[in-house]
């Protein structure tokens, strides 16, 4: 049997998986669906310590995942399908139908963007309709743009975007931001960005042509409505913890479907099974505090490992 | 083995190929692009003969991205005799791909 498996292939994870493999713990991490999370449809990341001129999310991500397979870490791209519980305390974790069997078990499956959640908005995605700017932000050359959100992600969003649309617009439910002051003061300065406040997109428009024309605008104050037209858009409302295992384990989760960890811990209330990332943290949601949880449930993974040697 | 397609390309190997032809549209500064570029690679091996793999880089040509009205990468989109016949759009677990492609071979 093994000793540790890491499911998810964040910071938190893989920093989780560089302290068990160097604590010689031999772990397995499994990558998931989406390799590396969410820095991977980032770029700059300026606020990641150590990098004074700043890094790339996927040359980021790619330096973790060098680092944890320098120690040792086995890795294996499938996505996790189910996570069970034995009567003997150990796990049983399948991805591909075929069945792995650890003493530990360390959840790191992040969280997943948040869709606007309107029928066009599925029908119109890859046509106008992005889930990751940096990606997709070069085929607005000289358009016009919505981004959704009031956030960091969408201010980061928003200024990405100035490099290659003709125009930019923000449209908030709130009539403030809740975005950092520099990254607020960084918007609100940019020239080719304006923002609607009060305000949000009620429809996508555009099906039947097949590519996004505009957008449906819905005051949040008094439920006007009104159109305008609109090249693509970008949604930056927030995130969704990727819960699924967690919840066919049924550990103690809070009401948004963030797993609960014991403070100060990235225990959870199941003995041998620790959470850490985005899963878990409802509140700070950075690379670095993920990372540092990843360390914390290592170090909690190695000690329950130890007193129950 | 990938094949790289151009702009200059494109006519003569993926429109004028006899096989049919998956083209994976991504660029460099794309995370999930990048992804999804060993999974193609695999791909490419293991359907070999059956199918033509290969990859455009939509920062160096531009023309052919714009003429089939791509907006998202990656973008994956199968030819067949010269004609666009599916595409699909984002990444995916490598199976998924390779059955999205074998479906409609």
């Amino acid at each position: 049997m093994r000793n540790l498996i890491i499911i998810g292939s964040g910071p938190a994870g893989w920093t989780a998986a560089v302290y068990a493999a160097r604590a010689n713990l031999s772990p397995l991490l499994f990558e998931g669906n989406e390799p590396g999370g969410q820095l991977m449809t980032t770029t700059d990341v300026e606020n990641f310590p150590g990098f004074p001129e700043g890094v790339m999310g996927p040359d980021l991500m790619k330096l973790f995942k060098d680092q944890a397979k320098r120690f040792g870490t086995e890795i294996i791209q499938e996505p996790v399908t189910a996570v069970r519980c034995e009567s003997d305390g150990s796990f049983t974790v399948t991805a591909k139908g075929i069945d792995y069997q650890a003493k530990t078990v360390i959840l790191s499956t992040g969280a997943t963007a948040r869709r606007i959640g309107l029928e066009s908005e599925k029908a119109l995605y890859g046509k106008g309709v992005s889930a990751c700017a940096t990606c997709d932000g070069f085929f607005f050359k000289d358009k016009a743009v919505v981004v959704v959100g009031g956030g960091d992600s969408a201010m980061e969003e928003a200024n990405f975007l100035t490099r290659f649309a003709s125009s930019v617009t923000i449209v908030h439910r709130r009539d403030a931001f809740r975005a950092s002051k520099i990254m607020q003061e960084r918007t609100l300065k940019n020239p080719k960005i304006q923002v609607i406040w009060n305000s949000e997109v009620s429809e996508i428009l555009g099906v039947d042509a097949g590519r996004v024309t505009g957008v449906r605008l819905k005051s949040t104050v008094d439920g006007t409505e009104k159109e305008m037209p609109i090249d693509g858009v970008f949604a930056a409302i927030g995130h969704v913890p990727n819960a699924d295992l967690a919840k066919a384990l049924e550990v103690d989760m809070d009401e948004k479907g963030y797993v609960k960890t014991i403070p100060g811990t990235a225990k959870t209330n199941i003995a041998g099974l620790f959470a850490c990332g985005d899963l878990q943290d409802a509140h700070y949601r950075q690379a670095i505090t993920a990372a540092g949880s990843g360390c914390m449930a290592a170090l909690d993974a190695e000690r329950y490992l130890s007193a129950n040697a | 083995m990938e094949h790289v397609f151009t702009d200059e390309n494109f006519e003569a190997e993926v429109l004028g190929s006899q096989a049919p032809v998956f083209v994976d549209f991504w660029a460099p500064w794309c995370g999930p692009c990048k992804v999804m570029s060993p999974m193609v690679a695999a791909i490419a091996g293991e359907l070999g003969g059956r199918v033509t793999v290969g990859t455009m880089n939509v920062d160096e040509s531009g023309k052919t991205p714009q003429a089939y009205g791509i907006m998202s990468i990656p973008t994956f989109i199968l030819f067949k005799e010269g004609k666009e016949v599916a595409r699909v759009s984002g990444s995916m677990e490598q199976d998924r791909l390779k059955a999205w492609i074998e479906e409609r071979l």
